[in-house]
C-alpha cells in the first residue's frame, strides 16, 4: 500500500463514516434494527444521479436525495410502529421493495457522473489537485454531519430519543412521545445513509443500483470495530469511534488488496477483509485478558 | 490506560502492514498489465479469457495483475487506486462499472486504458465520442445484436408467434436490453410474455410460467440465468420448447441457438488494442471498436431432438457443439 492508496482509503473510509453514524443511530441508540439502510443508500446514490444527470444543481440533487432516504426511514417506522410489526421485518420490507424502487428511478443500468458538475467541482477552481482537497472537504462534510448529530443528540430533543431506545417503557412513563421519537429517528438515520449514498456517486463517478452490496454489514462491522478500539463511554466518543470504525475497514481492505503475494486470488478479498475485520474487533479483548492473567499471576 | 493503548496498538500494526505491503509488491519486468472486472459473470470472464489468449498469441511477455471488485463500488474505487499506483503500461478495465471507477482516477490523461464489454462508452463517460476522442482512453464496445437476434428467431420458426424473455429483473444489464428486445420482437411480428425469476431457484417454476404459452424462449445476456442454463435448458427441452441465448456459451450448456458475438473473440480484440498500445500507438489515435461478425451456434442434440428444420444457408454457417 502506498499513500495514495491509503488517502483513497481515508478518503472512503470518511464517506461510509455518514453510513456508519446512520446504522449507529438505528442499531445502537434507538436499539431498532433497521435494514432499510441497504436500500436507502443506493437510493441516495440513484436519486443525486439521476438529478444531476438531467442537469439539476448538485446541492439540490443531494438535498433531494437525504429527503428520499428520510422518507424511506419513515416507511420502515410507520409499518413497524403503526401496524406493530417487528422493526427488523418492517425494514427487511422497504429494503426488497427499494430495490425495484431504484431500478425505476435510474431506468438504466447506470449513470454516469464523470464530467457532470457534482458538489465537489467547485474545488477544481482552487487549482490544487484532488488528492488534496477531496479529503479536506469530506473532512469538513462528515465533521459537520458529526457536530450537528452530536449537538442534537445533547439537546433535550435528542436525549428523548436516546431514553426511548435505552428503556422504552421508562421513557414513555416520563412522558416521552416513544413513537414519534422513533419516527424522527429512523428517518434521521436514513437520512444520513442516504447522503452517503449521494455523495459516495458523485465521489465515485457512477451509480449503479447494486452500488454496494450488503452496506448494512459494513455499517455494523464498522461500529463494532469502533466500539472495540476506542470503548466509547458518550455520546460524540460513539460517533467518532463509528467514523474512525470506517476508516479502519477501508484501510484493512486496502491491505486485503495488496496480499497478492501470499498467493491469494481476486476472489478470495472478502474473506481476507472478514479475517483482519475479526482481529481488529478480537486484538483488544486478548490484550485485556492477557493483562488480567499476568495480573493474577503476579499476585502472591 | 487501556483505551489510549488500544488506539496505539491499532496505529502500530496498521503501520507495519503499510510498510511491510509496500516492501513486498516488487518493481515488475518488461511490461506490466492490470487487468480489472466490476463482477464475475460469465460475458466478462469470457473477454478475460480471450484478452488473456491474445497476449499469448503475440508472445506479449507481461507481468498480469488482475483484481476483481466483487459487485461493490466502493471496492472498484479501491482497486483503481491500487492499479493505477501500480503504474502500469496498460490498465484493461472490463464491464462498465470497473472502467468508471479507473478513469475517476486517472482523469482520463494520465495512464493508458482499455475498455471492454462495455455497452454505451459514450453515455458512461469514458469517451467524447468512438472515432475521435482525446485522452489515454479507449476500446472494444459490445451492444448486444438484439436486432439480429430476434431476426434469427423468426428465421428459424417462421410460424412463431410468441416468445417467452426469461430474465433477472435485479439484472442491470438485462433490464435495459429488455426495451430494445420489446420493440425488435415487435418489429419482428412477436409478442412477448415475461418471466422474471428474482433467485435461482425461482427459474424452473417461471419456465413452467411459459409452457404452452410461447413458441420459443429467448435469454438476454443474464448473468443468473446464464449461469444456470444447464437446468434451465433441460427444462425447457423436456417441454419441447426451444430455447435461443444471448450468450454463445450456453449452447454448450444445452441452449438449443444463439446468435451473436463471441466473449471470446472480444476479449481477442481487446488484446489487440493492447498489444497496439504497447508498441507505442497513442491511445487517442485508436478508435473504439466493436466487434463486426456475429456467429451461429447450435447444439445439435436439441436440435435432433426438437426436429426443427434449418435453412440451408443458416446450416451451413452455424458452429454445433
Amino acid at each position: 500500500m502506498n499513500l495514495f492508496q491509503f488517502m483513497g482509503a481515508i478518503e472512503l473510509g470518511l464517506l461510509y463514516g455518514l453510513v456508519a453514524m446512520g446504522v449507529l443511530l438505528s442499531f445502537r441508540i434507538l436499539d431498532f434494527p433497521d435494514l432499510t439502510v441497504d436500500g436507502s443508500f443506493p437510493l441516495g446514490a440513484s436519486v443525486s444521479a439521476i438529478l444531476i444527470a438531467s442537469g439539476v444543481n448538485p446541492w439540490v440533487a443531494t438535498f433531494c436525495a437525504v429527503l428520499a432516504g428520510m422518507f424511506a426511514g419513515f416507511v420502515t417506522a410507520f409499518i413497524s410502529v403503526r401496524w406493530n410489526i417487528l422493526n427488523l421485518l418492517a425494514s427487511i420490507l422497504t429494503m426488497m421493495a427499494l430495490y425495484s424502487i431504484n431500478l425505476r428511478i435510474m431506468g438504466r443500468p447506470n449513470i454516469a457522473l464523470l464530467g457532470e458538475s457534482t458538489i465537489f467541482s467547485p474545488l477544481d477552481a482552487t487549482g490544487i489537485s484532488h488528492r488534496y482537497t477531496i479529503p479536506i472537504a469530506l473532512f469538513f462534510i462528515v465533521g459537520i454531519v458529526l457536530f450537528a448529530l452530536y449537538r442534537f443528540l445533547i439537546s433535550e430533543k435528542g436525549l428523548s430519543l436516546r431514553a426511548t431506545g435505552a428503556n422504552i417503557r421508562m421513557a414513555k412513563a416520563q412522558g416521552v412521545a416513544v413513537n414519534r421519537q422513533i419516527f424522527f429517528g429512523i428517518a434521521l438515520s436514513n437520512g444520513v445513509v442516504a447522503l452517503g449514498g449521494a455523495l459516495a456517486a458523485q465521489y465515485q463517478g457512477f451509480a449503479v443500483a447494486d452500488i454496494s452490496q450488503g452496506i448494512i454489514l459494513f455499517g455494523l462491522a464498522a461500529i463494532i470495530v469502533g466500539e472495540a478500539i476506542f470503548n466509547p463511554k458518550f455520546i460524540l466518543g460513539a460517533l467518532f469511534a463509528a467514523i474512525c470504525g470506517s476508516i479502519i475497514y477501508f484501510l484493512l481492505r486496502a491491505f486485503a488488496l495488496n496480499t497478492g503475494f501470499l498467493g491469494l486470488q481476486a476472489s478470495d478479498l472478502n474473506l481476507v477483509t472478514a479475517v483482519l475485520v475479526g482481529f481488529a474487533m478480537i486484538t483488544p479483548k486478548l490484550r485485556s485478558k492477557i493483562l488480567d492473567f499476568k495480573a493474577t499471576r503476579s499476585r502472591p | 490506560m487501556s483505551k489510549a493503548n488500544n488506539v496505539k496498538q491499532v496505529l502500530k500494526t496498521l503501520l507495519l502492514s503499510l510498510s511491510l505491503s509496500s516492501s513486498l509488491s516488487a518493481t515488475p519486468p518488461t511490461k506490466h498489465i492490470a487487468i480489472t472486472q466490476y463482477i464475475e459473470h460469465v460475458a466478462a470472464d469470457a473477454v478475460r479469457e480471450g484478452l488473456l489468449a491474445e497476449l499469448k498469441e503475440q508472445g506479449i511477455e507481461a507481468t498480469i495483475d488482475f483484481e476483481n471488485a466483487q459487485g461493490n463500488a466502493a471496492t472498484a474505487g479501491q482497486i483503481a487506486r491500487k492499479l493505477v499506483s501500480l503504474k502500469p503500461d496498460v490498465i484493461v478495465a472490463i464491464t462498465t462499472p470497473s472502467a468508471q471507477a479507473i478513469v475517476n482516477v486517472t482523469g482520463k490523461d494520465t495512464l493508458p486504458v482499455v475498455f471492454s464489454a462495455v455497452t454505451d462508452p459514450v453515455g458512461a463517460g469514458l469517451v467524447s465520442s468512438l472515432n475521435e476522442h482525446k485522452g489515454m482512453v479507449t476500446g472494444v464496445m459490445d451492444a448486444p445484436p438484439i436486432k439480429e437476434q430476434m431476426g434469427f428467431i423468426k428465421t428459424i420458426l417462421p410460424k412463431a408467434k410468441t416468445i417467452g424473455v426469461l430474465y433477472n429483473p435485479g439484472d442491470n444489464g438485462s433490464v435495459a436490453s429488455l426495451d430494445i428486445i420489446k420493440q425488435e420482437a415487435k418489429a419482428q411480428g412477436l409478442s412477448i410474455i415475461e418471466a422474471t425469476p428474482v433467485k435461482s431457484s425461482d427459474i424452473q417454476s417461471a419456465i413452467l410460467l411459459l409452457v404452452g404459452k410461447v413458441d420459443a424462449i429467448y435469454v438476454p445476456l443474464d448473468n443468473m440465468v446464464v449461469s444456470a442454463m444447464a437446468s434451465v435448458s433441460g427444462t425447457a427441452l423436456k417441454h419441447n420448447i426451444p430455447l435461443f441465448s444471448a450468450d454463445s456459451g450456453s449452447v454448450k450448456d444445452g441452449a438449443f441457438a444463439c446468435l451473436g458475438y463471441s466473449y471470446v473473440q472480444t476479449g481477442h480484440k481487446t488484446g489487440k488494442i493492447v498489444a497496439k498500445i504497447l508498441e507505442g500507438t497513442p491511445p487517442s489515435e485508436i478508435p473504439v471498436a466493436s466487434p463486426e461478425t456475429t456467429d451461429i451456434f447450435i447444439n445439435r442434440h436439441v436440435l435432433e431432438a426438437l426436429k426443427i428444420p434449418l435453412p440451408e444457408e443458416i446450416r451451413k454457417q452455424a458452429h454445433y457443439y
